[in-house]
């Protein structure tokens, strides 16, 4: 593998970047794997990796039915944060961040993870008593979280309208100064290059049509190129894990919606945080580009189409405008729609479901950019070792025959 | 803006509407003789697919559910009628 580094693109610079090698090799199928993962989005690519690194797996396949990334790893608006309510979830998605800050460094790509810090703002004393709750909870689950005042939090958004007349007046809210984005793409990438370079194959354009059983256990996968032998299989396919655990005849308890995302025109710099209302569910930050990458609340049709529809358009617009009138004069850029799998609890499904040998990894529904170090090392994990590491083991499908439920949805307050 | 037939009411904006759930969940009988496991089931599972799908929706207006068929990769709507039992 090629390093990156200042002196090589200096080096690459004066010889006209004409020697970078590509990023990652174009691998074609083999006969069997030790470990096959479908999906080449975030969770797959991450799996495959720490399978390489952390477990020395490497006779690994990841399957892409389309290129990496261009599922929701490369469809969101990349915000990553742990101000969850559970300390299941905590220890989730800290896991998740923690590793995210090294990451950059340990795979030598820049994911461009910028901890900004993000604001959810409340706009009564009932939504601040529930900030309270939540920063309590954080706090207890040892993570930085704290309550914000008004002062404060308007000086943390300072185009945020606070005219007298405003419809949501700016109370205060959850500070998470670790919170932030990072770049999806460079995720995918940075991931897929570092599996590559430890002998992962990363097989694009290979759908998985079947998944083969004998005695109860997995044998294979048939695919879009052909038959690939393996007796341990992860699937981190996002909202096409339900048509793919019905080959097997689980079913789980998914929804597959649309979630849309907004990105308006580039300006100067306006907006170092990223900001949630939860008075108009419109969420918000600025690129390094300069656009505004905004979104909010899920389309409530259930659907596989990549497309979102008008209605939610407008109300998340609105609710942007709102926040910040001047926005107004901008122009929107690009819109578009990843179908998310939602869970009955909001929470993700990871571990052992149907044969012997498969492990899932989804339901990350509209927030599992930011989980992705996290669920690529929980199911490495499940797949190396055949048993749960224990920040996983509450996420089990069995959570709902046992009545654990792990609401997010009623403990922090997430939309969907 | 995406228009649904409501079987009472004729088509109404997609806004109007609310998903229920998938059809076919009937509430599994007796009580005391159901798993955990087939509880589960009841309340939380759904078959998510892909294409041609049948579910009650709710249409906030009128208040009536109703049993829709469509398609979840183009949102066409090929047949929307009353819950059995129910005159339109
Ligand atoms: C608009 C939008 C905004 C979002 N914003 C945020 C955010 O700000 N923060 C956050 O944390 N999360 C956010 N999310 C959620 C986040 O994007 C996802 O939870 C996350 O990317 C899921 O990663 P994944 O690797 O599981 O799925 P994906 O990236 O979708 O990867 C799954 C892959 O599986 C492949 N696949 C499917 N079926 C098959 C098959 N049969 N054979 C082979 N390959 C197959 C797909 O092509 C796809 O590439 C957002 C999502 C959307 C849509
Ligand atoms: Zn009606």
């Amino acid at each position: 593998m090629q390093r990156y580094s200042a002196l090589s693109l200096l080096r690459q610079g004066l010889a006209g970047h004409k020697g970078w090698q590509s990023a990652w090799s174009k691998a074609t199928p083999k006969p069997a794997y030790d470990a096959v993962i479908i999906g080449g989005g975030g969770h797959g690519l991450a799996t495959a990796y720490y399978l390489a690194k952390a477990h020395g797996l490497t006779r690994v396949a990841v399957l892409e039915r389309g290129w990496i990334g261009g599922g929701n790893t490369g469809r969101n608006t990349t915000v990553c944060r742990s101000n969850y309510f559970f300390p299941e979830s905590v220890a989730l998605y800290d896991l998740a961040l923690r590793l995210y800050e090294g990451l950059s460094r340990e795979i030598n790509y820049n994911v461009m993870l910028s901890q900004r810090g993000m604001l959810i703002a409340a706009h009564t004393p009932a939504q601040m008593e529930i900030c309270n709750r939540i920063a309590n909870a954080m706090q207890i689950n040892g993570v930085d979280g704290k309550l914000m005042g008004a002062a404060e939090a308007a000086a943390k958004v300072p185009l945020a309208n606070t005219a007298p007349d405003a419809r949501y007046k700016l109370m205060g809210g959850i500070w998470q100064g670790r919170a932030g984005t990072a770049r999806h793409d460079a995720v995918a990438w940075g991931y897929a290059r570092a599996a590559s370079a430890l002998g992962v194959d990363i097989i694009e354009t290979c759908e998985v049509t079947g998944i083969d059983v004998q005695d109860g256990a997995v044998t294979g996968v048939e695919t879009t190129l052909g038959p690939i032998r393996t007796e341990r299989l992860g699937i981190a396919a996002a909202g096409a894990t339900p048509g793919l655990m019905a080959h097997v005849d689980v079913t789980l308890p998914i929804h597959d919606y649309a979630l849309q995302a907004f990105v308006s025109e580039p300006v100067k710099p306006c907006l170092d945080t990223v900001l949630l209302y939860l008075g108009t569910g419109t969420y918000v930050s600025q690129s390094d580009k300069g656009e505004l990458v905004f979104g909010g609340g899920l389309d409530r049709v259930p659907t596989h189409g990549q497309r979102g529809n008008l209605p939610v358009q407008e109300a998340v617009t609105a609710g942007l405008l709102e926040m910040f009138p001047a926005f107004g004069q901008l122009r929107l850029l690009r819109q578009w729609a990843g179908v998310v799998d939602v869970v009955s609890d909001s929470s993700p499904l990871i571990g052992p479901a149907g044969p012997e040998g498969v492990f899932i990894n989804c339901g990350w529904g509209t927030g599992g950019f930011k989980a992705i170090p996290a669920g690529g090392w929980l199911l490495a994990h499940l797949l190396a070792k055949g048993t749960h590491h224990e920040i996983s083991r509450p996420f089990d499908l069995r959570r709902f025959a046992e009545g654990r439920l792990i609401d997010e949805a009623a403990g922090s307050g997430i939309a969907h | 803006m995406q228009r649904f037939p409501c079987p009472f009411c004729g088509p109404r904006d997609e806004t109007e509407f609310h998903f229920a759930v998938e059809a076919g969940h009937a509430r599994p009988e007796p009580a005391g003789a159901v798993s955990d496991a087939a509880w589960a089931a009841y309340l939380y599972e759904a078959a998510s697919p892909k294409g041609t799908t049948r579910e009650v929706w709710l249409h906030l207006t009128c208040g009536e559910y109703f049993l829709l068929t469509r398609d979840t990769l183009t949102r066409a709507v090929n047949a929307s009628e009353p819950l059995p039992g129910v005159a339109p």
